[in-house]
C-alpha cells in the first residue's frame, strides 16, 4: 500500500457512508496511481458497488476524505466526479435502449456546432474510435436495443474513455459475457492501462483479477480487508481474505475432502 | 467463465488492430449493416426496414388515405377545396395541444390537464382583453404564460415531489377546469372581438395566390438545401451519407404534397394563417428534440432515466421543463379553439378535447411508452381525427358514432404499435 513513486490519482482516506440503519461502509483505504489496475474484491454485500458509487459521486460520502493528485476534493454529483476525470462503466451499463450507438457514446457531452448537434463529427469520431478499440458493431446508427450484451459493454465501456479519463471504473465488465468478448474486454483494460489510466476494475471473477489487475483490495462487510500485489499472492490466499478467515467455507472444503482422503 | 488471458493467440491480436485501425471500409463483418451505394440501396434498405416493423409514419398515412377515399365514395364534396381548407385550419387547435403531448409522451409519461389548460388561456385572455380592457399582446402573451406556469407546477410537483404524473395532473384537469370558471364569472360566455388578433388566428388567409406556392417552394428548397449539404458534409468526413438520387427523390415526393396544398388553398380561400403557424411550430419544434442538446435529453429520460441521470442530466429541471412546454402549447391551442368559435365559454378544454389531443399524438405513431416519437406525429393525428369528425359531419351523423370511430381507429393504431413492438423485439430493433 506505501508507494513512494508518485501521488496517487485517487485516494480515500478513512471513507465511511451509512445508509440508515445499514453501515455500508467503514474507515475505508484506498489508492490507486495512474497506469495501474486495481481490482477491487469482495463478496456479495461487501461494499464494492458503494464504494464506486461513492467515487462516481452517486452518493456523497459521509466522513472521510477523498484526494485526488493529493488534493482533497469533495465530489457530491456525478458530474463532479466526470469533471475530475473520472469515468465509471456501471455493471447494468447505463445505456438508453432508443438511441443509436453515437447518442449514447455522446450523451451528457454532445458535440455541438453552433448550439446545435454536431452529428457529423460525432460520428466520425464514434467510429475512429470503436476502430481503434477494435469494436466491432453493425452499425453505429441503429439503436442499442439492437446489439448483443457483449456489443453493449463494448459500447459502454468505449463511452467511458471518450473524456479522456485519467480513473475508469469498471463495474463488473466481463460478468455477462461470452470467452471471446470476455478475452475482449480484458484486452481493452490493458490498453487503457498502457495508455496511462488509472483503472479500478471490480470483479468476482479470479481468473479476470490474475490476468489483468496489478494490485487487488479487498472489502469485507464494509471494511478494508488488506491489498495484495497479484504477482506475489496466491489465490488462495484472496479467497481468504474474501471470506474473512483462513478457516473459511472454501478451506473447510478443502480439508474435509483430504482428510477423507486419508481415511 | 474462466479466461486466462493469455488463452488469446496474441498474432491474432496483432493482425487485428491496424486491419480494424485501416477503416471499417476494408473491413467488412458479414453481419454488418452496410448500405449498398446508389438506388437500389435504398430499396434494399427499406424492405429490411419493413421486415423489421420499422413501419414509420406509413400505417398512419395509409389509414389517412383509406379514410379520406371512404368519406368521399360517400359525399364528394369531402375532397372539396372548401372542405379540406376547413379542416386544416380546425385541426390546429387540437394539433398545438397534441404538439405540447409528444413532449410528454416522450418522456413516458401523461399530461391529463392539457384541455382544462387550454380553456384557462383562452379564458384568460377574454377576461384580460375583453373585460379590462388590456391591449391584446399584451393579454395573448399573458394567456399563454398562464398554460406555461401552469404546466411548470405540474412539472414541479411531479419532478421535485416524485408525485405520479398522471395523479398530478389529473389535479390539474379538475383545478385549471375551476379557475376557468371562476374567472369567466357568472356570465359564463365571454365575446371575443371579431376583428381583433385572436380572432385573426384562424379566419385570416393569404389570399394572394402567390403565398402558398411561394411557401410550398420555400420548405421544398428548405429541405432539399438541408438534405444536399449535409449529405455533402458526411461525404467530406468520410462518413455513410444518403446517394443524391434518394435525396432527390425524396425532395420530389416533398414537392408533390406541399403543392398539392398549395393549390388545394388557392381554390378556396388562399393560405390559412393558422396552418403557417402550425407547419412553423412544427419545424421548429422537430428541430429542437433532434438536432439540439436539450432534444436529446428528452429522448434519453425516454430511454432511460437512470442512464440519464448518469450522464450528468439534470433529470428534474428537464421534466419541469417539458411539462412547462406542455402547459405553454395547450394554451397556445386554446387560444386556436377559442378564435374558432370567437368566445370564450365554460364548455372550453372540455369534452373531447383531452383525448382527441392524446388519441392525435398517439395515432400519428408516438410511442406510449416514451423515447419514440415526432412532433410531425402529432399533424398526421389530429389529420386523421378531424377528417372523421368532418367526413361524419358531412353525412350528418352525430357525435356518438364519431366517438366510436375515433375510439376504433385509436384501437387499430395502439394495436399496430404494440405488434410492431414485438415484432422489432424478434428481429432486435425494440
Amino acid at each position: 500500500m506505501v508507494h513512494v513513486s508518485a501521488t496517487p490519482v485517487l485516494a480515500l482516506r478513512g471513507v465511511s457512508k451509512r445508509f440508515g440503519a445499514v453501515q455500508a461502509l467503514t474507515d475505508v483505504e484506498l489508492e490507486v496511481h495512474a497506469g495501474e489496475v486495481v481490482a477491487l474484491v469482495g463478496d456479495n454485500g461487501a461494499g464494492k458497488s458503494t464504494l464506486v458509487k461513492t467515487i462516481a459521486g452517486v452518493h456523497p460520502i459521509d466522513e472521510g476524505v477523498i484526494e485526488w493528485d493529493g488534493k482533497a476534493v469533495s465530489i457530491n454529483r456525478p458530474h463532479d466526479a466526470q469533471n475530475l476525470g473520472i469515468a465509471t462503466v456501471y455493471q447494468d451499463l447505463a445505456l438508453c435502449d432508443n438511441i443509436d450507438v453515437v447518442g449514447n457514446l455522446y450523451l451528457g457531452r454532445e458535440v455541438r456546432k453552433y448550439g446545435v448537434l454536431d452529428e457529423v463529427e460525432m460520428e466520425r469520431r464514434s467510429r475512429e474510435l470503436l476502430d481503434q478499440l477494435s469494436i466491432r458493431i453493425p452499425s453505429v446508427r441503429i439503436p442499442i436495443a439492437s446489439l448483443s450484451g457483449g456489443q453493449r459493454q463494448t459500447v459502454a465501456i468505449a463511452r467511458s474513455m471518450l473524456g479522456e479519463p485519467k480513473l475508469v471504473i469498471l463495474d463488473e465488465p466481463t460478468a455477462a459475457l461470452g470467452v471471446e468478448q470476455t478475452a475482449q474486454v480484458l484486452d481493452l483494460v490493458e490498453r487503457l492501462r498502457e495508455r496511462g489510466h488509472a483503472v479500478i476494475l471490480i470483479s468476482h471473477n479470479m481468473a479476470d483479477v490474475k490476468a489483468v489487475a496489478d494490485k487487488v483490495a479487498v472489502l469485507r462487510l464494509g471494511r478494508n480487508n488488506g491489498v495484495f500485489e497479484v504477482k506475489s499472492t496466491s489465490q488462495e490466499e484472496i479467497i481468504s481474505a474474501i471470506t474473512g478467515a483462513t478457516d473459511n467455507a472454501v478451506t473447510r472444503r478443502a480439508a474435509r475432502t483430504s482428510g477423507e482422503i486419508k481415511k | 467463465m474462466s479466461i486466462d488471458k493469455t488463452s488469446t493467440p496474441p498474432e491474432d491480436h496483432v493482425v487485428e488492430n491496424p486491419e480494424a485501425a485501416a477503416g471499417a471500409a476494408t473491413v467488412v463483418d458479414p453481419r454488418l449493416l452496410v448500405r449498398e451505394q446508389g438506388f437500389a440501396g435504398y430499396i434494399t434498405e427499406f424492405k429490411r426496414k419493413i421486415k423489421a416493423g420499422d413501419l414509420g409514419s406509413i400505417p398512419v398515412v395509409i389509414g389517412l388515405v383509406i379514410i379520406w377515399i371512404i368519406f368521399q365514395s360517400l359525399n364528394s364534396n369531402f375532397l372539396s377545396a372548401n372542405n379540406l381548407s376547413d379542416i386544416s385550419v380546425a385541426m390546429v387547435g387540437t394539433g398545438m395541444i397534441a404538439v405540447g403531448i409528444v413532449f410528454v409522451l416522450l418522456l413516458g409519461e401523461i399530461d391529463l390537464s392539457v384541455g382544462s389548460v387550454s380553456g384557462v388561456a383562452g379564458a384568460s385572455f377574454a377576461v384580460l382583453n375583453v373585460n379590462h380592457g388590456m391591449s391584446e399582446w399584451l393579454a395573448f402573451v399573458l394567456a399563454i404564460l398562464t398554460g406555461t406556469v401552469a404546466g411548470a407546477i405540474h412539472g414541479f410537483v411531479f419532478a421535485k415531489i416524485g408525485v405520479p404524473a398522471f395523479a398530478v395532473t389529473l389535479a390539474g384537469l379538475l383545478f385549471w377546469n375551476g379557475f376557468m370558471l371562476q374567472i369567466l364569472g357568472s356570465n359564463g360566455t365571454i365575446n371575443l372581438n371579431s376583428d381583433g388578433m385572436v380572432a385573426k388566428l384562424t379566419t385570416y388567409y393569404f389570399s394572394d395566390v402567390a403565398a402558398s406556392y411561394g411557401l410550398a417552394i420555400a420548405v421544398t428548397a428548405l429541405f432539399f438545401l438541408s438534405s444536399y449539404f449535409g449529405n455533402k458534409r458526411r461525404e467530406a468526413a468520410g462518413v455513410p451519407s444518403r446517394p443524391v438520387s434518394e435525396t432527390i427523390l425524396r425532395t420530389v415526393l416533398l414537392a408533390i404534397v406541399a403543392f398539392a396544398v398549395a393549390i388545394v388553398y388557392n381554390q378556396y380561400k388562399g393560405l390559412p394563417l393558422a396552418v403557417v403557424i402550425f407547419v412553423g411550430v412544427l419545424l421548429v419544434t422537430d428541430f429542437i428534440l433532434r438536432r439540439t442538446p436539450y432534444g436529446r435529453k428528452i429522448f434519453a429520460l425516454g430511454g432511460s432515466v437512470e442512464a440519464s441521470r448518469r450522464a450528468g442530466i439534470n433529470v428534474e429541471m428537464v421534466r419541469i421543463s417539458v411539462f412547462a412546454i406542455s402547459g405553454t402549447f395547450a394554451a397556445v391551442g386554446g387560444l386556436f379553439i377559442a378564435s374558432k368559435i370567437a368566445s370564450a365559454n365554460q364548455g372550453a378544454g372540455g369534452g373531447d378535447l383531452l383525448m382527441n389531443a392524446i388519441a392525435a399524438a398517439v395515432i400519428g405513431g408516438t410511442s406510449l411508452f416514451g423515447g419514440r416519437g415526432r412532433t410531425w406525429n402529432a399533424l398526421l393525428g389530429v389529420l386523421v381525427i378531424v377528417s372523421i369528425q368532418y367526413g361524419l359531419a358531412l353525412q350528418g351523423i352525430a357525435s356518438p358514432v364519431q366517438y366510436m370511430i375515433t375510439g376504433g381507429v385509436l384501437l387499430a393504431t395502439v394495436v399496430i404499435d404494440a405488434i410492431t413492438r414485438k415484432t422489432q423485439k424478434t428481429a432486435g430493433r425494440a
